[in-house]
């Protein structure tokens, strides 16, 4: 197996608004994708990972540094580069509204050289794989976001590429439709050891069932990339702790100040009026501490349990803050 | 490591990608009956007041046959305006640039191929307009040479497509402004093409200005043969200034999109909206 992507030190800086702010949305990025790998790219929004997409999909040139799809560099065998890779972004749904999702299909079948015999086969055996053969004549306009998005994802398998760069595919998809999204892309690359697939989003959870390895990255930077398994493993003395307690107008980042927790996220409940705060502890003498603190505060438990480390926990022990 | 490929698989792949751009917007262009109606019942309402006006000022006969050709023509110069050179601007927006730029095609395979889609569904319009105006107000035609009438047709569409595939480069880059400007130029462009009467009453300055669109000549052309009965050899300069449009206007279209793209990878615009 050889590799599929391959980045040297790339960089990428932007001039943002009137005044030519300077942002650096991928900085110094060295990563290396085996081909037959689902690799996840992780961080919050405004983290790079898009930036990274669209460099080694050739729609954008980087500032400096490398990358490599397949062993051909994107800046000088861009056009090469095309015929082996399909981006999806979640979220978006290209195609025609006025055209049904079989015409959507057919017509990027065709942006792929693809004889219509062929693109037609294509198109009837990801339509059953992602359940949408009922919706096949119907007009793009008319199908829901889950439908749009199955169809997205079948545009994305059309052309057959051996790099498939997901940009958030389940972003803002009901469980179901998540679900089958993430069982045809496992089984794609299960199928076919030389199909590779870049995965980015925030949904830990997501990366956790389907990577084989993930880098986590904020800020442009890579910050730390292993299996999941290696990088949970290394938290295995610290302790992580789930709190359910009352919503606080005024936040709970004081927390952020006690002796012994390492980092924490806060997730807000609108709807029971609650939030869940996940703390990554140096050790469990540090929970005992917090719920006292919490006590103190007068603020009501709602529930606290002690839980296994996630991916969530290696992103807060990164860099002290969850991803929302 | 080298995969190139034979002429003729890339001829093929662009022809393919051309054509299905092309079906695209003839079948998204006639899939709703309702748009065919307005498309061409409101150009002929507007030719009927030009009509009317000229049959009240006692103007000559054929200056009913120079306003149904203009209308006629006005269909391909709206639908080059708003629906080629908009066209990329919409489909960045609609997500579809992004894979049009991943896909291993030349991009002017897909501007090859809204034109044609555009060009065919316009005709259809067109020859709608021109049939009942004709009809409608019993326009009598002189006409010189059809075949050379056909020749100018077809040099003017495909002068004004090219200069449609150059404003769709535009469009991209400058995005609403672009917009603004195409709009701030829609009426004085009616008005200097002579759309509704001959641009030789116009005075010589504005004939001048007037004479940078292919328009100009093409509908000039086009009149002369229908209406005023002239051959071959009374057109043959609208022909040879429609060819030189085509030679400059679609190599510069070719550049434009190359440099378009070229400046967006490189400053982010076709993938950023913030920027």
């Amino acid at each position: 197996m050889g590799t599929a992507i391959e980045t040297l030190d790339l960089t990428r800086h932007f001039k943002r608004g009137k005044e030519k702010e300077l942002v650096v949305a991928l900085d110094h990025v060295n990563l290396q994708v085996e081909e037959g790998e689902i690799f996840g790219l992780l961080g919050p929004n405004g983290a790079g990972k898009t930036t990274l997409i669209n460099i080694l999909t050739t729609t954008l040139l980087p500032t400096s540094g490398a990358a490599y799809v397949k062993g051909m560099d994107v800046v000088e065998e861009a056009a090469e580069i095309r015929r082996f890779i399909s981006l999806v972004s979640g979220g978006e749904s290209p195609g025609y509204g006025i055209l049904t999702a079989r015409e959507n299909l057919w017509f990027f079948s065709q942006l792929h050289g693809l004889p219509s015999r062929v693109a037609n086969e294509r198109i009837k055996e990801f339509m059953e794989k992602l359940e949408f053969t009922d919706y096949a004549n119907t007009k793009m306009h008319k199908l829901s976001t889950g439908y749009k998005q199955r169809l997205n994802l079948a545009r994305g398998f059309i052309s057959d590429p051996d790099v498939l760069c997901l940009d958030e595919p389940t972003l803002g998809l009901d469980v179901l439709s998540a679900k089958q999204i993430r069982s045809l892309v496992k089984e794609w690359v299960k199928r076919d050891s030389e199909k590779t697939v870049l995965l980015t989003t925030h949904y830990m959870a997501e990366a956790e069932e389907m990577c084989n390895r993930v880098a986590m990255i904020d800020q442009g930077k890579i910050l730390a990339c292993d299996t999941p398994e290696n990088l949970k493993r290394g938290l295995e003395a610290k302790a992580t702790l789930r709190l359910e307690v009352p919503s606080d107008e005024s936040g709970y980042s004081w927390l952020r100040e006690m002796p012994g927790v390492l980092g924490f996220s806060e997730t807000t409940h609108i709807e029971t009026g609650t939030t869940t705060l996940k703390l990554l502890l140096e050790d469990e003498l540090g929970i005992i501490t917090i719920s006292d603190k919490i006590k103190k505060k007068g603020l009501r438990v709602v529930s606290m349990s002690e839980t296994r480390p996630t991916l969530e926990d290696v992103y807060i022990s990164l860099v002290g803050r969850g991803l929302k | 490591m080298s995969h190139s490929r034979g002429f003729l698989t890339e001829l093929e792949l662009n022809l393919r990608a051309a054509y299905a751009r092309a079906w695209v917007r003839i079948v998204g262009g006639n899939r709703e009956p309702m748009w065919i109606a307005f498309e061409v019942i409101l150009p002929i309402l507007t030719l009927s007041a030009y009509v009317f006006v000229y049959r009240v000022l006692n103007a000559p006969p054929e200056f009913t046959g120079f306003v149904v050709l203009g209308g006629m023509m006005l269909a391909f110069w709206l639908n080059v305006l708003w629906n080629m050179a908009a066209q990329l601007y919409w489909e960045k927006e609609t997500g579809n640039l992004t894979h049009f730029l991943i896909a291993p095609i030349s991009r002017m395979a897909i501007l090859l191929g809204m034109a044609l889609g555009g060009a065919v569904n316009t005709t259809l319009r067109a020859i709608a307009i021109l049939v009942f105006g004709t009809y409608i107000f019993q326009v009598e035609y002189t006409i010189g040479d059809p075949f050379t009438a056909m020749l100018i047709f077809i040099l003017t569409l495909v002068a004004l497509y090219a200069l449609g595939m150059l404003f769709s480069s535009l469009f991209l880059l400058y995005g609403r402004e672009a917009w603004h400007t195409a709009n701030l130029f829609q009426e004085p462009v009616f008005f200097v093409s002579g759309f509704y009467f001959p641009v030789k009453l116009l005075p010589f300055w504005i004939q001048v200005a007037a004479s940078i669109l292919p328009m100009t000549f093409g509908l000039d052309g086009i009149r002369n043969v229908l209406i005023n009965g002239a051959q071959l050899d009374g057109v043959y300069v609208h022909i040879l200034v429609l060819l030189l449009f085509i030679a400059i206007l679609l190599p510069l279209a070719r550049w434009g999109l190359a440099y378009m793209e070229r400046l967006a990878k490189k400053e982010g615009r076709l993938t950023l909206r913030w920027i």
